[in-house]
Order: C-alpha cells, then structure tokens, then sequence
C-alpha cells in the first residue's frame, strides 16, 4: 500500500482537483483521474522522500479558517492606508525565532503569512531557525511576534509534530 | 448577456465584482504610490487574496445559477494564484535582499554572521 | 432591471481593473530597478486574468476560464524564471 500511494493527501489532491476541472463526476474520469493521481504521486515521491503526516485534520480546517479571516481583515485595513493621501506606513523588518522545524508546515506558514497583505516572509535561516519577514505597517513588534506564534505556530506545530 | 437574472443575483455579483476590482486597483495603485520595493511588495498581494477571490467567487455564483448545476472551476485558479504567488513573491525578495547586500545599500537587515548557501527550502 | 445593475457594475469593475493594469504598466515603464519591474509583470498578470474573468460574465460565455488558467501558469512560471535570473544572471556566485 505504501509502496502504490507514498502521498495519498497529493494524490487524493490531484484527484479532486482532475474531477473539478473535467466537471463531471463519471466513472471514467475518475478511474483516468486516480491513475493519473497515483502515477504523480509516485513521480513525487523521488522529490519528497518522507511522508507527510497530518496528526490533526481537523485542526487543519481551523487554521484554514483563521488565516483565511487574517487575510481578510488585513486587506482592508491596507486598503485603507493605501486610499489615504500620503500614504505613510510603518513598515519595519522583523527577525523571529521558530520552533516550528517541519518543512511542510515551514512552507505552509510562508504562504500564509505573505499571501496576507500586511506582511511578507523574507528570508529562512536554517541554521539558526529565525526568518526574516517584513511588516507593512508595525506598530509593536513584540505584539507582532505574540500573535504570529500563537494563531498559527501553536497550530501547525499540533498539526505536524 | 442572457435577457433576465434574479435580482438578488444581479446584486450579490455585481458587489463581489465591484469590492474586488477595487481591492485589486488599490493594490496595483499601491505599487505605484509607495517609496521602496519592499513596501510595493505588499500591494500585488492584495489582487491575488481577497481581490482575485471575490471576482473569482462571483463568477462561481453567477454560472452555478445561470447553467443550474454546480460551476465550481473558478475555485481551480483561485487555488493555484493564492498559492502560488508567495513562492514568486518570496523568490523575489530573496533575490532582492541579495542584490542590496551585495552592492551595499542601506535599510536592509545584515546577512547574519554563520552564513550558509542560500539553500532552497 | 437586474440585469442592467449587473451591465454597469461588471463595466466600473472592468474601468477599475484597466486603471490598475495602467498602473502597473507605468511601474514596469519607470522601473527604477529590474526586480521592480519583475513584480509589476507579475501583477499585471494576475490583473489581466481577473479581466479576463470578468469578461466572462459579461457574455456569460465560460471560453474564458481556460485562457485565464493559461495566463496563471504562464505568469508563474515566468516570474519564477526570471527571480531566478535576478540571484544568478548578473552576480558572481
């Protein structure tokens, strides 16, 4: 079984993702889709050698929730400095340590944190696990650093380790 | 155009539309108003999160309604521009950071002491 | 009745989103460096799509969702080339 699906949530992926673009739910394209799914995701397993474990899927819907309302209430809120005459942000470059060590959650994080508006990862520094993400507009760097770590570290680091 | 919508339709699209067009004109306008690079990084962001996902979301409903059967394909590239925009955006920055620690700009972080390859994650 | 509300709402979001596209162009024009002009590429991409998208259902036609999936994959793969000429092209390694 592991030697026929090393990455079942990608291949489970790419098998909704086949069946929404065909727009039909038919036996054939599902069969076509899950060869199609199995095959890539053994092609993948040569890239990722491990196995991607996520010890709480509903945890996962969680943290979908809370980034995507992030998300949300950033973009206004750099909406609003940016209609402003002279825009005049507060921007500033941060450096924060992580304990969160998975690369899967690493990159989930990332995505996360530059897809929202307000701030942009930068730079990992493996060797001394802090990254280096700039702020559109900071108030207080401290508070920053606080809420990243709760909201979403405490999260991904129950999810993945 | 097809000859009658339902009302709520019409509005219910038509403010999904609007609040996203404006999202993605702000953030391209943001490109053009802010001073530094890594300021005008911000703005791009906000046409591929909630901007490109309203007018994305709007379209699912409109044709969900119109064909009467469930259109879902938007979601597809919505999917793949949220995800894949920070991977360019954070390639560009690294590439960024690079260039001004090289040719020694000021206001950009020192590249810390115990320096490595810039590894790709 | 409704569909003129949805005629005038799809054309102000279509003038908003070709003013962004004009000033993303003006960006990519003035530079002033080449990694600005990068990201100025990269969001006139994804503003063209949403274009595209909106053009969609103004003739409630759904031939326009594949060329927008096209011009997604093609702005990705380009600026991801191109960052990666920015860290290589021009700097001794």
């Amino acid at each position: 079984m592991r030697r026929l699906l090393p990455h079942p949530i990608l291949a489970g992926f790419l098998l909704i993702l086949w069946l929404v673009l065909q727009q039909s739910a038919g036996l054939g394209h599902i069969l076509f889709g899950g060869v199609i799914a199995i095959a890539v995701s053994m092609a993948a397993s040569a890239i990722i050698p491990e196995r991607v474990v996520i010890r709480r899927p509903l945890k996962f819907i969680q943290l979908i929730l809370v980034a995507g309302l992030d998300i949300i209430r950033s973009n206004l809120a750099v909406m609003s400095v940016l209609f402003h005459p002279r825009p005049n942000p507060t921007a500033g470059f941060i450096e924060m340590d992580l304990t969160l060590k998975n690369p899967f959650a690493l990159a989930i994080l990332a995505v996360i944190l530059t897809a929202t508006p307000g701030s942009a990862w930068l730079e990992y520094d493996r060797a001394r696990s802090t990254v280096l993400i700039h702020v559109f507009d900071l108030v207080d760097e401290d508070e920053w650093v606080a809420t990243v770590k709760k909201r979403y570290e405490a999260l991904l680091l129950e999810i993945f380790q | 155009m097809i000859a009658d919508l339902p009302l709520w339709l019409s509005i219910l699209v038509s403010a999904f539309v609007v609040l996203g067009a404006l999202l993605t004109m702000a953030g391209c306008f943001g490109l053009v108003r802010l001073k530094s690079f890594y300021l005008r990084i911000h703005g791009p962001t906000m046409g591929t999160s909630m901007g490109g996902g309203l007018i994305l979301l709007a379209s699912a409903i409109y044709f969900t309604v119109t064909r009467e059967r469930l259109v879902v394909h938007e979601l597809v590239i919505f999917l793949f521009v949220t995800l894949t925009t920070p991977v360019t955006l954070m390639l560009l920055a690294r590439a960024t950071l690079f260039r001004d620690r090289v040719e020694g700009n000021e206001g950009v972080p020192k590249r810390p002491e115990k320096a490595e390859t810039p590894a790709s994650p | 009745m409704s569909v003129t509300i949805l005629e005038w709402s799809l054309f102000a979001a279509q003038i908003m989103l070709g003013l962004g596209m004009l000033a993303t162009l003006y960006r990519m024009v003035v530079g002033p460096r080449a990694q600005d002009r990068i990201l100025a590429l990269d969001a006139l991409y994804v503003v063209a799509l949403l274009l595209l998208i909106t053009l969609g259902i103004r003739t409630n036609s759904q031939v326009y969702f594949e060329l927008a999936m096209l011009m997604g994959l093609l702005g990705f793969v380009g600026t991801v080339a191109l960052a990666k000429f920015l860290m290589r092209g021009e700097v001794i390694e």
